[in-house]
C-alpha cells in the first residue's frame, strides 16, 4: 500500500486519487476564474462610460454569456467539486472516493468540454451571444453557428457533474467510517449530499433542453418553434426547471463550507445542527417548485404568479433557520478573524442582502418593475460572489494548511479579503440603483444619467479583480513553502480531517479511524 | 462487497439521471402543450370547433379585433380585411385576412394565432381557419384567407373586446427540408 504517486505528468492524466483529482479541479476552476474574471473586466471597461469605446455590441453579449458560462459551469462549480473531493472522504473517514476511476474520468473531460466552449469565440460568427440562459429563439433561430459548439460543451460538462454527483452519493452512503452516522457527518458532507442529488435530477434536464435546441436547429423539429407549432415559453419552463435548482447547487455546499468555518473560529459547536440538516433538505425540495419567479412576465395565470411568489417567499424560511444559526453559533463565542472567518462572516451578512433583493424580486407585482434590469444583475451577484465565491475562498483559507501543510500568510490574506469586500460592494451595490431606476440588463451602452454608479461599479470591478491576484499570489507562496502547519492547524477544529498530518498524505485513512 | 454496493447505487443513480433526460424531452413539452390548451395559457386558442346550434345572445356586443404581423424576414404582405367586427355572442362570424406573396419564388407560410384576453381563449371558437393548414402561394400570387367562428355564450361579462393576432411564419425551409418531421400537425395548433 505504501506506494506514491506516479511521477510526471502520467500522475496527473492516470490519478484516481481523491487528493490528485480535488487539486486538479480546484486550479482548474482556478484558471476558469480568472478567465471568467477577465470577461467580466472587459464588461465594466465597456460599462465605464455611456458609448461605445471598447468592444462593439456583438462582442460585448459574447462576453456577457461567456462569463455567465464559465463562472457557473467552470469557476463555482468544479471549485465545490474540487473541495468535496479533497474534504468528503478525509472528513467522513474513507480512504478514498467510492468510485475512484470514473472520478478520474469526470475531471478529465472538464478541459475539453471548456476548451470547445472557448474555442467558439474565434470562429466565424463569434461565440455564442445570447446570455448565460440562452433563451429560445435567440439560441436557435438567431444564434451564431457556433451554437452547436455549445451545446455539445454543456453536453459534456453535464455529463461530468452527473458523474461527480454519483460518486458524491456513493461515497457518503456508502465509505462512512464505522460509527459516522449519518446525523454525525459534518454538514458539509450534508450540504454536498443534497446537492448531488439536485445535480443528479436537474443537470439532465439541462441536457435535455440543449438537445431539444439541437434538434431544433438541425433536425427540422419545432420544440421551441412556433411556426412548427411549438412554443419559445416553453423553454423557458424547461430551462428554469433545471436553473433555479442550479443556483441552489451553487450554494449548499457553500452552506457546508461556512458551517465547518464559523464554529472553528467562534470556538462554540454549531448552533442547531439538525435544524441545518433540515433547512437544507427543505430549501433543495422548494428549489424544484419556484422556477417560475424567473419567467414572472411571460404572461401567466395570476394563480400561478400568486402560487410561485408565495412559493418562493417560503424559501426565505430555511435560509433564515440557517443564517440565525450562524449568528447564533457566533453568539458570546471566542471568535477570532483570520481569513477564512473574515470570508465567512462577510458571507453572512452579504448573502443575507442579496436573500434581501430575491425576496424583493419574488413579489410578482413588483418584479414588473425589476425585471430584466440590473436590480437582478445585483441581487444575483450578492448571493453569487459573496455567497459561492467567499464560501469556497473562505474554504481554500481554511484548508489550504492542510493541503500544503504550509500557513499561508495571514496579512496577505487579510489584503485580499478587504480588497475583494471593498471591492465587491462597490461593484455591486450601485447596480441596485442603476436597476430600480430602470437600467436594462446585458446592454453595451446606456443613457447618460446612470453614468455614475457605473463608473464606481467598473472601479469596485477592478479592484475586486485586483484582490484575486493577491489571493493566486498567496496560494502559490503557500503551496511552495511557508512556516509548517500543525496537525490540527486551527485552535479548535472539529473533525476528522484535522487528525491526519499536514500536509495531509497521499493515502489517509486507509485503516478506517473510530468515531466516537 | 464494497463494489457490489457502489455499483448497485450508481446504477440507480444513473437510472434516475436517465430518467429525468427523458422527462425533460418526452414528458414536459407534451405536458405543457396539454396545460395550455386547459388554461389557454399564451393565448393559444383550441382546434377546429364543430358548431352546435346555440341560442344568439343578442342582449350584448363583443368587439373582436384583428392583427396581422409578420415574423422575421417574412415578405408577404399579410392584412385582415377588416379590424374589428361586433358580434354578439353565439352568431357565426365571417372574415377573410388578405395575403400577397410579391416574391418572385413559391413560398409556403403558416399563420399562428395568439388571443388576448387569456381567459376568453376557451370561449372563442374557430370552425374554420386558415391557421389550421399551412398556406401556398405562388410567386406574385395572392389568395384570400378565411376565417369564421363563434364566441361562446359563456364569455365572461368581464370581457367585451377580444384580440386575435396572427403571426406568419415563413415555413418554405422548413417544409420542403423535413416534410414529415415537423411537429406541425395542422389542427393541433389551430
Amino acid at each position: 500500500m505504501a506506494h506514491g504517486p506516479q511521477a510526471g505528468f502520467k500522475r496527473w492524466v492516470y490519478t484516481t486519487n481523491h487528493k490528485d483529482i480535488g487539486t486538479m479541479y480546484l486550479w482548474f476552476s482556478f484558471a476558469m476564474f480568472f478567465l471568467g474574471g477577465c470577461m467580466a473586466l472587459i464588461i465594466r471597461a465597456e460599462l465605464f462610460e455611456p458609448g461605445l469605446q471598447i468592444v462593439q455590441p456583438e462582442f460585448f453579449n459574447q462576453m456577457t454569456t461567456m462569463h455567465g458560462l464559465i463562472m457557473v459551469f467552470g469557476a463555482v462549480m468544479p471549485a465545490f467539486v474540487g473541495l468535496a473531493n479533497w474534504m468528503l472522504p478525509m472528513m467522513i473517514g474513507a480512504p478514498d472516493m467510492a468510485l475512484p476511476r470514473m472520478n478520474n474520468w469526470s475531471f478529465w473531460i472538464l478541459p475539453f468540454a471548456f476548451a470547445m466552449l472557448v474555442s467558439t469565440l474565434f470562429m466565424e460568427g463569434g461565440a455564442p451571444n445570447f446570455g448565460w440562459t440562452f433563451y429560445a429563439p435567440l439560441s436557435t433561430e438567431y444564434a451564431p453557428p457556433s451554437v452547436t459548439f455549445f451545446i455539445f460543451a454543456i453536453h459534456i460538462l453535464g455529463a461530468s457533474s452527473i458523474m461527480g454527483a454519483i460518486n458524491i452519493i456513493a461515497t457518503i452512503l456508502n465509505m462512512r467510517a464505522p460509527g459516522m452516522t449519518l446525523m454525525k457527518m459534518p454538514l458539509f458532507a450534508w450540504t454536498w449530499l443534497i446537492t448531488a442529488y439536485l445535480l443528479i435530477a436537474v443537470m439532465p434536464v439541462l441536457a435535455g433542453v440543449v438537445t431539444m435546441m439541437l434538434m431544433d436547429i438541425h433536425f427540422g423539429t419545432s420544440f421551441f418553434n412556433a411556426a412548427g407549432g411549438g412554443d419559445p415559453v416553453l423553454f423557458q419552463h424547461v430551462f428554469w426547471f433545471f436553473g433555479h435548482p442550479e443556483v441552489y447547487i451553487m450554494i449548499l455546499p457553500a452552506f457546508g463550507i461556512i458551517s465547518a468555518i464559523i464554529p472553528t473560529f467562534a470556538r462554540k459547536p454549531l448552533f442547531g445542527y439538525s435544524s441545518m440538516v433540515y433547512a437544507t433538505a427543505s430549501i433543495a425540495f422548494l428549489s424544484f417548485i419556484v422556477w417560475a419567479h424567473h419567467m414572472f412576465t411571460v404572461g401567466m395565470p395570476i394563480a400561478g404568479e400568486l402560487f410561485f411568489m408565495y412559493a418562493t417567499m417560503l424559501i426565505a424560511v430555511p435560509t433564515g433557520v440557517k443564517i440565525f444559526n450562524w449568528v447564533s453559533t457566533m453568539f458570546r463565542g471566542s471568535m477570532t478573524f483570520e481569513t477564512p472567518m473574515l470570508f465567512a462572516v462577510a458571507f453572512i451578512i452579504l448573502f443575507a442582502i442579496g436573500g434581501f433583493s430575491g425576496l424583493m424580486l419574488a413579489i410578482a407585482p413588483a418584479d414588473f418593475q425589476y425585471h430584466d434590469t440590473y436590480f437582478v444583475v445585483a441581487h444575483f451577484h450578492y448571493v453569487l460572489v459573496p455567497g459561492a465565491i467567499f464560501s469556497i475562498t473562505a474554504g481554500v483559507y481554511y484548508w489550504l494548511p492542510k493541503w500544503t501543510g504550509h500557513m499561508y500568510n495571514e496579512t496577505m490574506g487579510k489584503v485580499h479579503f478587504w480588497l475583494a469586500f471593498v471591492g465587491l460592494n462597490l461593484t455591486f451595490f450601485p447596480m441596485h440603483f442603476v436597476g430600480l431606476a430602470g437600467m436594462p440588463r446585458r446592454i453595451p451602452d446606456y443613457a447618460l444619467q446612470f453614468a455614475d454608479f457605473n463608473q464606481i461599479a467598473s472601479v469596485g470591478a477592478f479592484l475586486f479583480g485586483a484582490a484575486q491576484v493577491v489571493f493566486l499570489f498567496n496560494v502559490v507562496r503557500t503551496v511552495m513553502g511557508g512556516k509548517k502547519a500543525s496537525e490540527g492547524v486551527w485552535d479548535n477544529a472539529q473533525g476528522l480531517e484535522w487528525t491526519v498530518p499536514s500536509p495531509a498524505p497521499y493515502h489517509t485513512f486507509s485503516t478506517p479511524p473510530a468515531v466516537r | 462487497m464494497q463494489f457490489s454496493e457502489n455499483t448497485k447505487i450508481s446504477a440507480k443513480l444513473l437510472a434516475l439521471a436517465a430518467s429525468m433526460l427523458v422527462f425533460a424531452i418526452f414528458i414536459m413539452p407534451p405536458l405543457y402543450d396539454a396545460f395550455c390548451e386547459i388554461t389557454g395559457l399564451n393565448g393559444k386558442t383550441g382546434g377546429r370547433y364543430e358548431a352546435v346550434p346555440a341560442a344568439v345572445d343578442t342582449s350584448r356586443l363583443v368587439t373582436v379585433q384583428f392583427l396581422a404581423s409578420n415574423n422575421k424576414n417574412m415578405p408577404w404582405t399579410f392584412a385582415p380585411s377588416v379590424l374589428s367586427v361586433k358580434v354578439h355572442p353565439g352568431e357565426i362570424m365571417d372574415t377573410v385576412f388578405l395575403a400577397f406573396n410579391p416574391t418572385n419564388r413559391d413560398m409556403i407560410g403558416q399563420a399562428i394565432p395568439s388571443l388576448v384576453p387569456f381567459k376568453a381563449a376557451e370561449y372563442f371558437h374557430k370552425t374554420e381557419c386558415f391557421c389550421f393548414n399551412q398556406q401556398a402561394l405562388k410567386a406574385g400570387e395572392g389568395e384570400e384567407l378565411p376565417l369564421r367562428f363563434v364566441v361562446d355564450p359563456d364569455l365572461p361579462p368581464s370581457v367585451n373586446t377580444i384580440t386575435l393576432s396572427y403571426t406568419l411564419f415563413d415555413v418554405t425551409e422548413r417544409v420542403s427540408n423535413n416534410p414529415n418531421k415537423s411537429r406541425t400537425s395542422s389542427a393541433r395548433e389551430g
